[in-house]
Parts: structure tokens; C-alpha cells; sequence
């Protein structure tokens, strides 16, 4: 693995199917051009893609930041948006709020929280009701031994 | 079994100006969710989907998705398959029902996960 700490961050827009997906395939691109096990990118890309789609599909506006060191990748994607208000019901599985013109875009199966949390060494949310949510989560980058 | 072994069994038009149909083709799976294809997809799969949005496209390039075949004459716009064509994703489209793709290319070996005996 090559290259130094690198970091920076993705602007979001509520409501933008059009670019959904975008920050997190670049930073799949990113994780690719270091040379992390491909495994390792797969893991890192689906918890990204999910937190993303999340930010798109519920909040008005997010940033997701990141920053990658030669051991590990971490994220924060903080939004303004409606916030949780039950953040363990929220992580379970099958539950979701999502309307049904995300359902018919192939999303809201209450399966993206779970999901990053299968994927991810670490996450925390935290969510002001009202006012937004932070999802963090990190990945290791080599593989355990 | 290739894409192409694929387009013939499927008898699929192919949507995309350049598409490698030499790829090998060992697993496939099969949803309308994409949240599951994230969850329970294996890599280097071959995603049979009903939806055509630029999702797909990107849950399939996140998913690590080596083709996509849309059943029952659905067609993805142009930009979706632009999208596709620029993240190598080849497209397929089969007249042929969910049900009848996925029945036809298990009849013909293919399966969900690895083809590696147990
Ligand atoms: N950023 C967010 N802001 C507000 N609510 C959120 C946010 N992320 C998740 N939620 C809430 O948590 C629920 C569960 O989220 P999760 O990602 O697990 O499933 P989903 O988005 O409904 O469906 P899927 O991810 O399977 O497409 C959502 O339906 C929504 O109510
Ligand atoms: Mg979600």
C-alpha cells in the first residue's frame, strides 16, 4: 500500500438521484488506486453507498468527509434533515420510513443501517430530532491477520 | 458460462455500444432491492433486476456487479446506460420474465453463490 494521509469531503444534496452514488464510487476509485484489498474496498464502498443514499433520501443536505491513513478509512457524514428519533429501532432490520417512490427506486427495506454496521470495524450515529444525523464509521485497511 | 452464453440462453439484446461478452459469468443473483443486492450479493455476480434506474448502476458498481440483465422488456434510458458503458457494467435485456431468466439460467448451471463444491 502506498501514499500518506489523505482527506476531504463530498457535498450532498437532498432529493439528487441523479448523482446518487457519486461520492461514494469516487471514494471507491480512491481506496483502488492506494491498492487496498479488494474485499476490504467492497466492504468500505457498501456501508459509503448506504450512509450516502440515506443522506439523499431523508435529509435536505449532508457533508460526508473522510480521510484515509495507511491503516484505515474513516467517515463522517454529517446532515440537516429530519434527525432520528429512535436511533436502535432505526438500526433494525426491515424497519423503514422511506415513501413509496424510494421503495420503487429499489430502496426502503429497512436493510442500510444494518448493513453498514455488518461492513464497518466501527459506527456511531448521533441524531437531534428536527435538527439532523451524524453517522461515523471507520474500516481497517490491511487486512487481520 | 460467458455473457454471451448468457445472451443466447436469455435470447437478450445487448445495450451497450462496447460490451465484453467473453467475460466469465459464475454466480448470479436476483432482486428488486437493492439494499439486499448490497447485503447478500457476492462479487463478480451477474445482478437479474426488474429496475432500470441509475441506482442499479451504481449499487451494482459499488456491489462489485460484473453485468446486469433487465427482465420482462424493461429498458434502461440513455443515460443510464451511459453510466453503465463508463463503469464497464455491461447491460443485457431479455423479454423473458423474472421467474423464466432466473429458471433458464439455473437450468444451464448457473447459481447464487461460488460453483466451488461445498
Ligand atoms: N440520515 C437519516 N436521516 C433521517 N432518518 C434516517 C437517516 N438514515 C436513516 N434514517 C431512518 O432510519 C430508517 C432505517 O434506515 P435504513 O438505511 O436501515 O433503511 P432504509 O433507508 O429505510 O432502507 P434501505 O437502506 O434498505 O434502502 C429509515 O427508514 C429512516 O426512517
Ligand atoms: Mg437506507
Amino acid at each position: 500500500m502506498t501514499g500518506g494521509a489523505d482527506e476531504g469531503v463530498y457535498f450532498i444534496t437532498g432529493k439528487d438521484f441523479t448523482n446518487a452514488g457519486a461520492a461514494s464510487s469516487s471514494l471507491k476509485k480512491l481506496l483502488e488506486d492506494r491498492g487496498v484489498p479488494a474485499d476490504i474496498v467492497r466492504r468500505f464502498s457498501i456501508a459509503a453507498f448506504e450512509a450516502e443514499m440515506n443522506a439523499i433520501i431523508y435529509a435536505v443536505a449532508g457533508m460526508m468527509r473522510y480521510s484515509i491513513t495507511r491503516d484505515m478509512v474513516k467517515v463522517t457524514l454529517q446532515d440537516m434533515g429530519p434527525g432520528i428519533p429512535d436511533i436502535s429501532l432505526a438500526m433494525t432490520e426491515g424497519y423503514s420510513t422511506a415513501p413509496d417512490y424510494i421503495r420503487e427506486m429499489g430502496f426502503g427495506s429497512g436493510m442500510g443501517l444494518p448493513n453498514i454496521k455488518k461492513n464497518v470495524d466501527h459506527m456511531t450515529i448521533t441524531s437531534v430530532v428536527g435538527e439532523g444525523t451524524t453517522l461515523e464509521f471507520d474500516i481497517a485497511l490491511s487486512p487481520s491477520p | 458460462m460467458t455473457l454471451e452464453d448468457i445472451q443466447t440462453i436469455l435470447n437478450a439484446a445487448v445495450l451497450a455500444r462496447r460490451a465484453d461478452l467473453g467475460v466469465s459469468i459464475d454466480r448470479a443473483y436476483c432482486a428488486d432491492l437493492m439494499s439486499d443486492v448490497l447485503a447478500f450479493s457476492v462479487t463478480n455476480s451477474l445482478l437479474i433486476t426488474g429496475l432500470t434506474n441509475a441506482q442499479v448502476i451504481r449499487t451494482a458498481e459499488i456491489a462489485d456487479i460484473r453485468a446486469i440483465v433487465f427482465v420482462q422488456s424493461k429498458r434502461p434510458d440513455m443515460e443510464t446506460i451511459a453510466l453503465a458503458e463508463g463503469r464497464k457494467i455491461p447491460l443485457l435485456a431479455t423479454q423473458l420474465s423474472m421467474f423464466d431468466t432466473c429458471g433458464k439460467l439455473y437450468a444451464n448451471g448457473l447459481r447464487s453463490q461460488s460453483v466451488d463444491p461445498a
